[in-house]
């Protein structure tokens, strides 16, 4: 049987513009890209699941009595505070893991494909949010099998679960970008770890910030990683949202708003 | 679907069209000004050594990379400056599989097909089609990493087939494939064609080359340092040649004064092989010598004719570095025995 090459040309519409339902419907094929190979590789899920329950038991035993006279009145503190860190430290990954991947012949293929040039960076951060639900969702369940009973109750366990993950999701788009410009995955570690260890340790997940001498105060109070913990203890502990929450919400929204389009347009570049 | 035959108008028509590629990378020219036309409904080879810039003028025109001067356009759309276009009418095969290393094939060619904007059962179906064509089916559900090179190469190419595009990119597309793979892949590439596909394939295989390209370029340094049919290139290095061998070792020396003599030409004589060889810009005179030799009692063993192959035309176009290590590249033997 033979065509004619014009005949191959006819029939296909061709368009220079791509509908925004169009870059959504590529994206989430992107996503479900993700949840493929993470289902195809789940050993890369051993920091979501030991992480959470290996922190929150040793520095629960380790700090409770020191800080809070005991191991149950230090668990409202600790657990926003590891919920915070552990799910943050996750979004290194997507940084990581984005580089690994464009390294790869595969990411050859899909920018050659007519799809939205978004699309494999949205794809892969949405899938990575599944990471952050795990680690959530098991952060609350060591601490509920330690005696944590939060008294804002399940609901507003649920908003903080979903108001942490939703900042994670802004805070990867910076290691996306790492992830982007850096020569290789290793070195996308690296920096992020460089970046996010103070972050998390110098602010009030573990300690009050009133026992840090006075410039590390300063640091911790204006620390934004503080104020997401600050949000989420409210909620959990006393069911408020208040400024901290609002914040957060703001920063996160600033964040995407910078880290998006650079890294986008550096991807795309590099493309 | 009509079936009428490829028409002269198509093939007045450019699939590709490349006016002085430049692309440097560092200090280094890696492709410094390549002309290319290519026709629609057309296998063209670009031939060259590792390192020529082949891969790179590929990644341009398949809008993976953007020129440093130049211009390119495909079908007649700008690769700069229409590349989502662009991007619809090709098919891009790299050198190393693109595909997903982690995932199984079906599943690769289903996301592909997702993103092409078939719905789930088309891309379903699409999957399972192309699985069958390439001889796939059964490794469907396994994952990449136990696959074959062989059997990478061809989920690739099928891959690249899901919108049947009309202009096709194949980088290096046998190497490192086993002769048996490898005739496969010429079978597949050639079928393409006839579907009406354009394509482009890169190759340091000179036999390749050969067996499939409509015209080839040679490229080198990153220019095109040679172009045509390949039996042009061919024509361009010289005439064919005439090779004898005596049965008595002891004869040659006047069989080889009768050649001279009667084709008017020098010959030369290799002792490993006991062979004559001799330039035949006139076949007609064969005849003349022939007699010539049985009249002087010179019995034949062999008599064959041999037309240049690819391998003189790189070695004599590209002549730099090449010619110590020309077991690199595949041989084409064109030796044509005359039985006598």
């Amino acid at each position: 049987m033979r065509h004619s090459a014009s005949e191959l040309m006819a029939k296909r519409q061709l368009k220079s513009r791509l509908s925004f339902g169009q870059t959504v419907r590529n994206s989430l094929t992107m996503a479900y890209r993700g949840v493929l190979k993470i289902r195809r590789t789940p050993e890369q899920l051993f920091d979501v699941t030991l992480q959470p329950i290996i922190f929150t038991l040793m520095f629960t035993y380790i700090f409770g009595g020191a800080i809070a006279g005991n191991v149950q009145s230090y668990l409202p503190i600790i657990i926003p505070g590891i919920l915070v860190q552990t799910v943050i430290g996750t979004s290194i990954v997507t940084g990581v893991q984005l580089r690994e991947d464009m390294d790869k012949g595969v990411f050859d293929r899909f920018k050659s494909l007519p799809i939205a040039r978004i699309a494999p960076l949205a794809g892969a951060l949405l899938a990575d949010t599944i990471r952050y639900t795990i680690a959530t969702v098991l952060t609350f369940v060591m601490g509920y099998i330690m005696g944590y009973r939060p008294e804002g109750g399940l609901g507003s366990v649920v908003i903080a679960a979903v108001f942490v993950i939703v900042c994670s999701w802004a805070i990867s788009w910076i290691f996306a970008f790492f992830g982007v410009i850096a020569r290789t995955a290793s070195s996308v570690q690296g920096i992020s770890m460089l970046v996010l260890f103070p972050l998390t340790f110098l602010s009030n997940a573990f300690v009050p910030v009133k026992t840090m001498p006075d410039w590390l105060q300063w640091f911790a109070k204006i620390n934004p990683i503080s104020h997401i913990i600050t949000a989420v203890r409210n909620l959990i502990n006393a069911g408020t949202i208040g400024w901290d929450f609002a914040v957060s919400l703001i920063g996160a929204a600033v964040i995407v708003a910078i880290f998006a389009p650079i890294t986008v347009r550096v991807y795309m570049r590099r493309a | 679907m009509g079936h009428i035959q490829r028409t002269v108008s198509d093939n007045g028509h450019w699939a590709i069209e490349a006016h002085g590629l430049v692309k440097v990378f560092g200090d280094k020219r890696a492709v410094d000004g390549v002309h290319l036309n290519v026709r629609a409904g057309t296998i063209y080879g670009v031939l060259g050594p590792n390192g020529a810039g082949k891969t790179t003028t590929v990644r341009m025109l398949a809008t993976l990379l953007r020129p440093d001067e130049g211009s390119a356009r495909i079908f007649g759309y700008d690769v700069v400056k229409e590349p989502q276009i662009v991007r619809q009418l090709i098919g891009v095969t790299g050198q190393y599989a693109s595909v997903d290393e982690s995932l199984s094939a079906i599943e690769n060619l289903v996301i592909f097909s997702r993103l092409l904007g078939l719905s789930r059962t088309e891309a379903r179906r699409k999957a399972a089609e192309l699985l069958e064509e390439f001889g796939l089916t059964e490794a469907a559900k396994r994952p990449l990493k136990h696959f074959s090179g062989g059997m990478r190469r061809r989920l690739d190419l099928a891959a690249s087939l899901i919108a049947q595009p009309p202009l096709i990119f194949l980088d290096e597309p046998t190497t490192g494939l086993d002769p048996r793979t490898r005739n496969q892949m010429w079978e597949t590439i050639r079928r393409l064609v006839k579907q009406g596909s354009t394509v482009l394939l890169t190759t340091q295989y000179l036999q390749e080359a050969d067996e499939l390209a409509d015209r080839i370029a040679v490229i080198d340094r990153g220019r095109v340092v040679a172009e045509g049919t390949a039996d042009e290139l061919k024509a361009s290095v010289g005439s064919s040649s005439l090779q004898l061998k005596i049965q008595q070792e002891t004869d040659i020396e006047k069989a080889c004064q009768t050649v001279e003599g009667v084709l008017k030409v020098r010959a030369n004589v290799s002792l490993e092989t006991g062979k004559i060889t001799a330039p035949m810009a006139d076949a007609d005179r064969v005849t003349d010598l022939l007699i010539a030799l049985r009249e002087a009692g010179i019995h034949l063993a062999e008599l064959s004719v041999q037309k240049p192959t690819l391998d003189e035309v790189f070695l004599t176009i590209i002549g730099h570095g090449v010619k110590e290590d020309g077991d690199i590249f595949a041989t084409s033997n064109e030796t044509t025995e005359v039985g006598i």
